[in-house]
């Protein structure tokens, strides 16, 4: 899912990073957004809604819409979209309101 | 505390040329961001900019991100604050920060704010499955981080984002089932609409979106015709197979932080929302807030540029720092934007700014 050619851009990808995401170890790259490394390894699922537990991916991309908001390392309501990723980081989805601890 | 003398949040097209003129004739500058880079939304537009040369015109707009950025960086009297989120503005010149989990405050005698706008959400059933983008979030996807939103895109809308987006999902390898727009004509500029259509994507006119299906994440929409009074046609359904439907019905401006400073506010449709009334320099109710881009209304990143340095040039003169010449730039600032909003495209924005400036309250 990651372009490969493109006649305008050229992407010069970080260092591979490893991430664990829902127990699964996945691949991404430095400079890039969880979200966009989960999009990229097919995952578009990011979190539950609240009350009928609808599954949710990202919509703006830009950090606005709350759309995003996962668990990150243990901590919730993580902007998926606006945080880069980092080596080792464990990345869960989202059910409902988040809760600390 | 910080103190400085302006201090400009938003670091887009027109908060870095408000920062930019701001900083020109000796003040000093505080510009905050919330993302991690300058440039704002521009660091995602490969295509070419229209307008006149001064306007940089015919030159993509990561480019232009890239020129502004090193202007910024090359001025010592602004200093810069990435990932840093603006929180409050008081009426005693205080604002609020967050910056990687720290509290700060700043103290500035004038403030622009230049915070942008996010892409409004359209109702149809299924439009919070995953696979329902703003057009926006899969040009940062594919443009910034070379990631495909996925195989094949239904786009809702044909103004000018729809149809370049549409295009630049083309470039990226990205199959476009169609484009689909309510009204009966195309309303982005036909030289976009023609590159399109050359590629062998049909645009629907009068077709909207009925509904987007799937389980966990979309596997199609469901489109139809629509009527001269916008309802759809019975029996007109179409099921369209795609994975991703990218929505690119308008933006909204983002203007919480106008809201919670208490400037006057005034819904104008025709400039995407909820506004803040300004003067002619960009002056909102509060006296020491200047606003600039589509924070100010919805238009394009070359206005905004323009408006930014409206806005920074003002809140110099107000603190007697601006250049010698201040008076001629802003005129001439004016007069671009003008030039920029002439014609039958700047109608709509002629007129929220005519609704606004006959508000004198």
């Amino acid at each position: 899912m990651r372009v490969s050619e493109h006649p305008i851009l050229c992407f010069q990808r970080g260092k591979e990073i490893k991430f664990i995401y829902e127990e699964r170890e996945l691949t991404g790259y430095e400079g890039e957004t969880i979200a966009a490394a989960l999009h990229a390894a097919g995952v578009k699922v990011l979190s539950r809604s609240a009350v009928l537990h609808r599954p949710r991916g990202f919509f703006c991309a830009i950090g606005t819409c709350s759309s995003c908001l996962m668990v990150v390392d243990g901590v919730p309501n993580v902007r998926v979209c606006v945080t880069k990723l980092k080596e080792g980081m464990v990345v869960k989805e989202q059910h409902g309101r988040g809760r600390l601890g | 505390m910080k103190t400085v003398d302006i201090c400009v949040i938003g670091g887009g097209p027109a908060g870095l040329n408000a920062a930019l003129a701001a900083a020109g004739g000796g003040a000093t500058v505080l510009l905050l961001d919330d993302a991690d880079h300058l440039g704002g939304q521009l660091i995602k537009q490969t295509h070419m900019f229209f307008g006149s040369e001064k306007q940089q015109a015919g030159t993509r707009g990561i480019d232009i991100a890239v020129a502004l950025t090193r202007a910024v960086q090359g001025t010592p009297s602004i200093e810069i604050w990435l990932e840093t989120t603006a929180l409050g503005l008081y009426d005693d010149g205080v604002l609020t920060a967050e910056c990687l989990g720290e509290y700060r405050k700043v103290k500035a005698e004038r403030f622009v704010v230049a915070t942008g706008a996010s892409e409004k959400m359209l109702a149809f059933r299924g439009n919070d499955m995953p696979g329902v983008y703003g057009a926006g979030a899969a040009q940062t996807l594919m443009n910034v981080f070379g990631v495909k939103p996925g195989q094949r895109v239904l786009m809702v809308g044909a103004g000018n984002i729809g149809l370049i987006v549409a295009y630049q999902l083309l470039q990226a390898g990205v199959s476009v089932a169609a484009i689909v727009e309510g009204s009966p004509q195309i309303g982005g500029y036909l030289v976009h609409a023609a590159k399109v259509r050359r590629a062998g994507v049909p645009i629907l006119t009068s077709h909207t979106i009925l509904e987007a299906y799937g389980g966990e994440s979309v596997e199609g929409a469901v489109i139809c015709r629509l009527d001269p009074a916008w309802q759809p046609i019975l029996g007109t359904e179409q099921r369209i197979p795609v994975d991703v439907i990218c929505l690119a019905v308008g933006l909204s401006p983002l203007s919480d932080l106008l809201w919670q400073a208490d400037c006057r506010m005034l819904y104008i449709p025709e400039l995407g929302g909820h506004v803040a009334w300004r003067d002619e320099n960009l002056r909102t109710s509060q006296p020491h807030i200047f606003i600039a881009g589509d924070v100010a209304g919805i238009e394009e990143a070359s206005s905004a540029m323009v408006a930014g340095q409206l806005a920074g040039y003002a809140a110099a003169l107000d603190l007697k720092l601006a250049p010698s010449d201040v008076g001629e730039r802003m005129a001439l600032a004016q007069a671009e934007l003008a030039a920029l909003r002439s014609g039958p495209v700047g109608e709509k924005i002629r007129l929220g700014l005519e609704s606004i400036r006959r508000d004198k309250r």
